[in-house]
């Protein structure tokens, strides 16, 4: 019993990184519908900026949570504006072109992203500061709940939240949301289209900034190939949530990390990444539109 | 097809090869190498690379081998078996070397060394210890001592020396090394009186370990065998003492690399491992190469860098005994190796290809590695 609780605490803080990353995915499929596979690039390098950041500024042993806002916030910064640049000098030019030129362009985008840290950070895998120190919280019996799962979970509740707010109770939220109902609608409205794409790239990004350094503090392994398979997953995550639903990507990154590690834990590791595409492939069976993607649905 | 065209393509092939095959001195030995210079564990194709170099530059700066200079051609494979037969089969079909060094995980070198026995061409591993390696053909060599070997070290020193008589084994299920030497430990912990709890697995490239780490402390394991890579086994230790689990981690060589400490920190201090050789040697011969290396580097060698400059001594000489520079001399000069006096021991090629030698057990301590005993075959 004691173990099962242990396995929920590490499944739902490893679940709450994959939803952070598949909000990114799922906003902007539903605003240009359109898979951003080089989200899982921007991560990484928002996992490379903090580490060189932390470097830098000489924090790189000072944990505390000074330090855990400065490396959220570089990161962050760092993300947004590589999106933007990749918005900007990569997607853009070909929103009017066909679907799958734009796809293609950003599977390109990913694989420069991927060699060129390669080439500059070495391939190495470098160590990520201590951002945190990583106390016991809470214990019951075996089971121990750390400082890290909490800073984990609490972290990403906390931009989901703002993520919500953003979307529903401010004016860009609502440019975003007329945006993914309707984008010529939405400019003969006065709404300005590129910037509202725009922002949702920065949000989006900003997101996966969050979780590089959530990540980094739990798995303090940072490579240039870090991105590939967190993102892979976490695109599944989007889909299997319903790709478009910011609520289905939350869930469904929820429901991949707690399955995960309940299949790593009793049956064998070797299923965890099958287990992962098992459920893409039974949900997509089931219901293919996702668990929370409907056609009708506002979709941001 | 007429006569014209025939002479055409003739005139491109002399062209062709005239271009491509006239790179090769008189005055130079090519010698190959892959590794993994760039990829996850970087750390032991850069560390292998590093020694090889430092023993050419000794031969060369002392008049060479035959008279000839030694000309090391590395390639990168990534860390990636299919990579490294590609590179290898480019050295031997392009760049036309004598031998091959190389590699360090047994994964690469077994996808390589078909190649090398195909088309005849000596090939030394200086870190594979996989069996399987070597048994490939009779032209693949390793300058270093096999997985039975170091599983039963192993083993043994977590049974007899700490005393320890309850283990679970954790391993990398994608890699030949790790699955080699897990399968060697249990055998021989079983066969000592041990008991194994449980056996779980993971995948290189994993950073989350702790739900097989949980089950685990519910067996409540005094020793933790993990024959894996140093990335995957810092990321393990913190993981593990995250959980409350206390008992000792132990593994093989492939523990050695700079970046172990730096990720595992604290968790990783006071853990054990099997290696080729340490650092805190005293034999004269072993300070004199970690002075040398330093100087060269500025950095300490580990024990790749020992094997790579090793197994790069022992193709030396090898060349130098043949009577000449075909590769099927060398091979037999190879396989002549006899009480070679190298810094990673005294080394004798047996008739399985395959290096008799000690292994050491080293416990991590912050940087360093301290000495704790030599176990002979």
């Amino acid at each position: 019993m004691q173990d099962v609780l242990q396995h929920l605490i590490n499944g739902i803080s490893y679940g709450s990184i994959y939803a952070l990353i598949a909000l990114g995915y799922t906003m902007v499929y539903g605003i240009l519908q359109m898979i951003n596979f080089a989200h899982a690039e921007v991560y990484m390098m928002g996992s490379y900026a903090s580490f060189y950041a932390a470097k830098w500024l000489g924090i790189e042993n000072s944990p505390g949570l000074s330090t855990l806002a400065i490396l959220l916030l570089t990161s962050m910064i760092s993300c947004s504006i590589l999106s933007l640049a990749i918005e900007r000098f990569a997607y853009r030019p070909l929103r009017k072109a066909p679907k799958i030129n734009s796809l293609i362009t950003a599977i390109g985008v990913s694989l420069l992203l991927q060699f060129l840290a390669q080439l500059f950070f070495g391939a190495q895998p470098r160590a990520f500061p201590t951002v945190l120190e990583n106390q016991t919280l809470w214990t019951f019996g075996e089971v121990a709940l750390k400082t890290s799962d909490v800073t984990v979970f609490g972290v990403s509740i906390l931009a989901m939240l703002g993520l919500h707010y953003l979307i529903y109770h401010t004016k860009t939220g609502q440019a975003m949301r007329a945006v993914s109902a309707n984008p010529t609608s939405a400019s003969l409205m006065g709404i300005n289209v590129n910037r509202t794409i725009a922002a949702t790239f920065v949000v989006g990004s900003s997101l996966a900034g969050v979780g590089s350094v959530l990540v980094g503090m739990r798995y303090p392994k940072i490579d240039p190939l870090m991105g590939m398979m967190i993102g892979l997953k976490a695109f599944v995550a989007a889909v299997l949530g319903g790709i478009g639903s910011t609520m289905g990507a939350v869930l469904g990154g929820l429901i991949m990390g707690v399955s995960e590690e309940f299949v790593a834990g009793y049956l064998s590791s070797t299923l965890r990444d099958a287990i992962a595409f098992g459920l893409l492939i039974g949900i997509l069976l089931l219901k293919p539109t996702g668990l929370f993607g409907r056609a009708t649905s506002e979709k941001v | 097809m007429n006569n014209k065209f025939l002479k055409n393509v003739v005139f491109t092939l002399v062209v062709l090869t005239s271009l491509f095959g006239c790179t090769k001195k008189d005055n130079e030995i090519l010698i190959g190498e892959y590794g993994a210079l760039t990829g996850n564990d970087a750390s032991f194709g850069q560390s292998t690379n590093k020694g090889i170099r430092m023993a050419f530059d000794e031969y060369n700066s002392t008049g060479g081998i035959k008279g000839k200079q030694l000309k090391l051609i590395s390639y990168d494979d990534q860390g990636k078996p299919e990579e490294a037969a590609a590179v290898v089969k480019r050295l031997i079909t392009q760049d036309k070397v004598v031998a091959i060094l190389g590699e360090v995980a047994s994964s690469r070198s077994l996808a390589a060394a078909g190649i090398a026995q195909q088309y005849k061409v000596p090939m030394i591993s200086p870190a594979s210890t996989n069996p399987k390696v070597t048994q490939v053909g009779d032209y693949i060599f390793r300058s270093c001592f096999i997985d039975p070997f170091q599983g039963k070290v192993g083993a043994k020193f977590a049974f007899d020396n700490l005393k320890l008589k309850k283990a679970t084994v954790l391993r990398d299920i994608k890699n030949d090394y790790s699955v080699g030497l897990a399968d060697v430990f249990v055998e021989e912990y079983k066969k000592l009186g041990g008991e194994i709890l449980s056996d779980m697995s993971y995948q290189a490239g994993d950073v989350d370990f702790k739900a097989q780490l949980t089950e685990m402390k519910s067996k409540n394991p005094e020793v933790i065998f993990i024959p894996g890579y140093y990335t995957e086994v810092g990321l393990i230790a913190r993981q593990a003492r995250e959980l409350g689990i206390k008992a000792i981690l132990l593994g093989g060589d492939g523990w050695d690399g700079d970046k172990l400490s730096e990720i595992g920190k604290d968790a990783i201090n006071g853990q054990y491992y099997s290696n080729h050789y340490t650092t805190e040697s005293t034999d004269p011969l072993v300070q004199e190469f970690i002075g040398k290396f330093k100087t060269k580097y500025k950095e300490t060698p580990d024990a790749m860098a020992a094997l790579g400059y090793d197994t790069a001594r022992i193709l030396a000489e090898a060349i130098q005994r043949a009577e000449s520079l075909g590769s099927d001399k060398i091979r037999n000069e190879i396989a002549k190796t006899k009480d070679f006096v190298g810094v990673t021991g005294k080394i004798t090629l047996n008739e399985f290809r395959n290096a008799e030698k000690g292994a050491v057990i080293v416990q991590v301590d912050n940087e360093k590695r301290k000495f704790i005993t030599t176990v002979n075959p």
